[in-house]
């Protein structure tokens, strides 16, 4: 009701309590195509739809490389993500430079997270419009976490972020106990599922989506094309109808019939998902 | 009162001697393992070399402390051109940036004495040497450090081609095979270790070329 009285400003606070400015920085993450990141005990894959603005023009780059040891996947304003990424890959190199060792994620997660607070605290700014899905590999394990606009950061099991990520997330907190022990190929099928989720029936191809990995002994890298269509293909073979079926290497058996049975209880994944909104 | 002279030196010289010679197809750099202050060893089994990219490498003598604050940042300034161009450096755009590099500090240099050593796009060998504040050359082979003075001449008259200044231009990598370089550059610093000092323990060649980097080690003389 009196939201358009209060938002102008990023320092103006409402009489609810609310910083709406930053509320709608949310919002231009929630309008941004999905990306989705998921992981184990020893590996973290990322993924995101690609959307082109048109059938001429490439598609936005939305999985950034940080460090040998950590990549981000963004959604929303793409340029903030790029400018971010920048942030991220210096204070990356910075580091390893000084300490002659790999930036530990949690570190560089409250200082991304800091940077973003900033910009809600100066009437000359405004807040970062993009999400970004942080994932790293140091020597407490992978991580996973999530930087939203607001300065706030989370860790995740896995998550997904951008437009229709209600459907990833659905499939996604019907699976994420098995992920902890899940094999490497194995997360990397569920995130193409979770991907596939977010597209509402159309068909998944590898042109329209991007997968990187990171991992022990698997420095961050994007996977290339046919491998990513190879994959699909794997899995699509086997399940045409949502619910894994036996999968070509059961041997992690992620899959076996869990749609039922498992955390259909606890909508909300252990790490306490907190919502979009403040 | 009369001018005051310092007392005290930011510099030091950790002696040692590198080599780098470039073939039609591959490069070879080659460094003694001595590391030395004044008469003193300091330790036998250093490394002057650094791979500064997937086919170029760096052999440098001089003060090793310097030396090694030129190499990590040559590394940092490679991994950020790797983010923004998702490929590697080339030799001759990393020799480039080392000559930049090394005249940002014009007024107070990196101690540093380099040759540069790798594949140019095409594949051909190439090394570039340089002086302390980055004037830098092209050329077929190079010695730089305390032997440089005994070896150079030696592989000017087993490498000299003609100036480029003369036409026809003509190539200034050597015709000989890789097996034979590296036997030359083998020779070159047993030699060397006979009458420089701050020569000697132990040889490190790495080998550049098309299936990729190799290390070989030779003994030199301890003494």
């Amino acid at each position: 009701m009196f939201r358009n009285q209060y938002d102008t400003d990023v320092t103006t606070w409402s009489p609810a309590g609310r910083l709406f400015q930053v509320e709608y920085a949310m919002e231009a993450v929630k309008q941004g195509s999905a990306a989705i990141g998921l992981r184990s005990k020893t590996h973290i894959v990322l993924g995101c739809v690609n959307k082109a603005n048109s059938e001429l023009s490439s598609h936005q780059k939305k999985i950034f490389k940080v460090d040998d040891h950590i990549g981000v996947a963004i959604a929303g304003l793409t340029a903030d993500g790029r400018v971010l990424s920048r942030y991220m890959r210096n204070e990356c190199i910075n580091y390893s430079f000084t300490y002659e060792s790999p930036l530990p994620v949690g570190r560089l997660v409250v200082q991304l997270a800091d940077k973003a607070q900033v910009c809600t605290q100066r009437s000359w700014k405004r807040p970062y419009g993009v999400g970004l899905l942080v994932a790293g590999l140091d020597e407490s394990g992978a991580h996973l976490y999530y930087n939203c606009p607001s300065g706030n950061y989370f860790e995740y099991q896995a998550f997904a972020i951008g437009s229709r990520s209600q459907a990833a997330k659905t499939y996604l907190e019907r699976r994420f106990k098995n992920f902890s022990d899940s094999s490497r190929d194995n997360l990397v099928k569920d995130a193409l599922m979770a991907i596939r989720e977010t597209l509402q029936g159309e068909t998944l191809k590898s042109s329209i989506c991007t997968v990187a990995v990171v991992g022990v002994g698997e420095p961050f890298h994007i996977l290339d094309q046919e491998t990513v269509q190879q994959m699909i293909d794997a899995f699509e073979i086997v399940g045409e109808q949502e619910g894994p079926a036996a999968e070509p290497d059961a041997a992690a058996a992620a899959a076996a019939g869990q749609e039922a049975a498992a955390a259909d209880q606890g909508g909300s994944t252990e790490e306490g998902v907190a919502p979009m909104d403040i | 009162m009369p001018k005051q002279q310092a007392n005290w030196s930011p510099y030091d010289n950790n002696g040692g001697s590198c080599v780098a010679v470039a073939g039609a197809d591959y490069c070879v750099i080659a460094a003694d393992t001595r590391m030395s202050t004044g008469y003193i060893i300091l330790t036998r089994d250093y490394s002057k070399i650094c791979k500064l990219a997937d086919k170029c490498v760096m052999a440098s003598s001089g003060f090793q402390a310097d030396v090694k604050a030129l190499q990590k940042h040559l590394a940092a300034r490679h991994l950020i051109y790797q983010h923004q161009h998702s490929k590697q450096m080339s030799c001759p755009a990393m020799a480039q940036l080392l000559s930049n590099t090394l005249y940002y500090k014009r007024f107070f240099p990196y101690y540093s004495f380099n040759v540069l050593g790798g594949l140019d796009n095409e594949g051909k060998g190439c090394v570039f040497t340089y002086d302390a504040v980055g004037s830098y050359e092209k050329v077929g082979y190079s010695s730089q450090g305390s032997g440089s003075t005994l070896i150079m001449p030696f592989l000017d008259n087993q490498l000299k081609s003609p100036s480029p200044l003369l036409l026809p231009v003509q190539d200034a990598v050597t015709p000989l095979a890789e097996a034979e370089a590296v036997d030359l550059v083998k020779t070159v610093f047993a030699s060397a270790s006979e009458r420089d000092i701050y020569t000697g323990d132990k040889l490190e060649i790495v080998v550049i070329n098309a299936d990729g980097i190799r290390r070989e080690y030779m003994d030199l003389r301890k003494d």
